[in-house]
């Protein structure tokens, strides 16, 4: 924390990578062209997206490091101890250790489920978001380069599941398929891939009008590689933007879920769920149950945010 | 020794490019509402567009056939029926012999590869994220022209190399070149694959004056060494001069006047030929601007009666506005479409 020089560093690590991940092709210089550089630079001079840019590197790097920074592991059940439920934060354990954000109900320490659950939020947020985007992607590229029947076909039913409010249809696919991780990313993939469809159509509906498509065309290639190679990297930057917003649109959503108790299992706890448990308690005084989580929750969604909303300013050439 | 090298263009070239009563019509696809009217049989007629109408023209081996006409007169959509992009809604094009909408297998191969566009605008035509290499080597391994790495890098330099551009330009990206540049890469690209035919679509209307000349010499020099067939599409007659051996006048979706370059030029014989070629700026007269010929070039969508030129036309008469024209040879290799020339 004391070390800015390395902060700054991890920092810029992450401005590159955090642009450059979530592209899912091979060889594409997106990375490394002029604007995009530029792009960055303008990106990362921002204060607030700065501060928004170190919280997220700080919170990927305990979701990966773990071990090394939870002083328990909340999943399993012999390290802590019933005896040591609802503990205020600061105050020692029955053997000694001490709790820096006090114990939930079952004598968890809350400093360690706060880290596992940020790593469940992050993770669903990423997986679903990422598969979201690759069929999103996919079926608006397919329905802008088709056209005709398919295209009708494929857009009724986006407009079919938009027109649905999103935490009823997870709501009603949770309760069919029941609580999990993975089936809360199935859930949260279903309601989100029209978003990316919609706009990738659009995209790509524009790019296809350009003469090099025309003169893909004419050079007698496939429409897949006319899809793919020439309309796909071209017509990704405004869904980029967009994905960046909904992982944390994501994470809510599966915060959501879980407070209303049909997301993830009580043994792997997330950031909504440790919200959920603490609610009980909340009126008795023991605030730090459902606080904690909650505001781990806030700085990591206002993070993302932050960071998607700054990157669609940069990115768009009108008001930079 | 005179006589040889007078005899050769006389020699009939065969005819690589024909095409017959081509036609396209651009409609507005009926919404829900229109295809219920029309199940009832109410429906209003869904507005529609004649791009070209009832084209009929050959292109000879080694020729540059030039076509003007203002904008909006169908010439780019006939470009484009010609190379296949489009297809037509009426008519047919034949290529070698054959038509092109029954191609299929190798035939439809050799004749994707064998006529390819040059684009008007360099800036759009060309992917802003793949590096010239790869622009210039990705035909070559779709059609598996060349498969070792070797091979493809060998034939992406002579490309460059042939249309002027340094082989160093390979790693860079089209937005690092200027326009000149960019149509140039553009001209490789059609080139690498060997073509013998070249649609080129208003190939230097988006280029600085000072760079259209070097585009043309390029154009010229490719045409001698690798024997070249070209249609040259373009909106201004002066430019089509340098290059053309024989001149397509196009107006509304109809040609209305085809002859020899000099004879076009020298004596024009259709009143819109006329005024187009009034309108070229010259040192000569003292005519410095390029001025647009007088009045609005009618809508597409609702063509005027008779001769579709008569609304603008100087020497206009009743006949012109309840008739149309038919295409008539006034000479040998000349066709003009209007009633000034029946008589004769």
């Amino acid at each position: 924390m004391t070390d800015t020089s390395q902060q700054l560093t991890g920092q810029q690590a992450l401005g590159q990578q955090g642009v450059g991940e979530p592209v899912p092709q091979r060889r594409a210089p997106i990375g490394d062209t002029p604007q995009r550089r530029a792009m960055l630079k303008r990106l990362k001079r921002r204060p607030s997206v700065k501060g928004s840019l170190i919280a997220l590197f700080l919170i990927v790097v305990i979701g990966l490091t773990l071990p090394f920074f939870a002083p328990q592991n909340p999943y399993d059940l012999t390290s802590f101890s019933v005896m040591d439920n609802r503990l205020a934060p600061g105050s020692e354990s029955f053997e000694g250790t001490r709790f820096l954000l006090g114990t939930d109900q079952q004598g968890r320490d809350m400093l360690s489920a706060i880290f596992y659950g940020l790593r469940v939020s992050l993770l669903v947020g990423l997986v679903s978001t990422g598969l979201a985007l690759v069929i999103g992607v996919c079926v608006g590229l397919v329905a802008a380069v088709m056209g005709g029947r398919i295209e009708a076909m494929l857009m009724r039913l986006v407009d079919f599941i938009l027109g649905f409010p999103t935490i009823l249809v997870a709501l009603v696919m949770l309760a069919m398929i029941g609580r999990g991780v993975d089936k809360v990313i199935l859930a949260i993939v279903v309601v989100q891939w029209a978003n990316y469809a919609r706009i990738m159509r659009s995209a790509a509906l524009s790019e296809r009008r350009r003469e090099y498509v025309e003169a893909a065309f004419n050079l007698g290639y496939g429409k897949p590689r006319v899809m793919f190679r020439h309309i796909m990297p071209n017509s990704l930057n405004a869904v980029l933007v967009v994905a960046t917003v909904q992982i944390a649109s994501a994470i809510t959503l599966e915060a959501t879920l879980s407070f209303l108790g049909v997301g993830v299992p009580v043994t792997q706890p997330s950031l909504g769920l440790l919200v959920a448990s603490g609610f009980d308690y909340l009126m008795s005084g023991d605030y730090w149950i459902s606080l904690y989580p909650g505001i781990a929750l806030l700085v990591l969604i206002f993070s993302l945010n932050l960071v998607g909303d700054r990157l669609r300013t940069a990115l768009d050439p009108k008001r930079s | 020794m005179l006589d040889t090298t007078t005899q050769a263009p006389d020699a009939v070239p065969e005819t690589v490019m024909e095409l017959r009563g081509l036609e396209r019509e651009f409609a507005r696809k009926p919404v829900l509402a229109e295809r219920l009217m029309k199940l009832v049989g109410k429906a209003p007629d869904t507005p529609s567009l004649k791009a070209v109408r009832s084209v009929d023209f050959a292109i000879r081996e080694g020729e540059v056939l030039g076509l003007v006409g203002e904008s909006g007169c169908g010439k780019s959509t006939l470009g484009r029926m010609i190379t296949g992009i489009i297809p037509p809604t009426g008519g047919a094009v034949t290529y070698q012999g054959a038509d092109i909408s029954a191609m299929k297998g190798q035939a439809l191969k050799d004749f994707t590869l064998g006529v390819q566009m040059i684009f008007q605008d360099p800036y759009a035509s060309l992917n802003p994220r793949q590096r010239v290499g790869e622009i210039l080597a990705e035909p070559l391994r779709v059609h598996g022209l060349a498969t070792d790495k070797a091979d493809i890098r060998r034939r992406v330099d002579a490309a460059l190399t042939e249309v002027g551009l340094d082989t160093s330009y390979r790693d860079r990206y089209p937005h690092q070149f200027s326009g000149g540049q960019r149509q140039r890469i553009g001209i490789a690209r059609a080139l690498i694959v060997e073509p013998s035919f070249l649609v080129c679509d208003e190939p230097i209307a988006a280029l600085d004056v000072s760079i259209q000349a070097q585009v043309i010499n390029l154009f010229l020099a490719l045409r001698a060494k690798r024997n070249l067939t070209y249609l040259f599409i373009s909106h201004d007659l002066s430019v089509v001069r340098h290059i053309a051996d024989r001149v397509a006048i196009m107006y509304l979706g109809k040609i209305v006047e085809m002859a020899p370059a000099q004879e076009i030029f020298a004596n024009p014989a259709h009143p819109y030929t006329r005024t187009l070629l009034e309108q070229i700026p010259s040192v000569k007269n003292r005519k410095r601007h390029f001025e647009a010929v007088k009045g609005e070039i009618p809508s597409p969508h609702k063509p005027p009666s008779g001769c579709a030129f008569h609304p603008r036309c100087p020497m206009a008469t009743a006949r012109c506005r309840a008739e149309a024209p038919v295409t008539r040879e006034i000479a040998p290799g000349r066709t003009v479409s209007c009633h000034l020339h029946d008589a004769n």
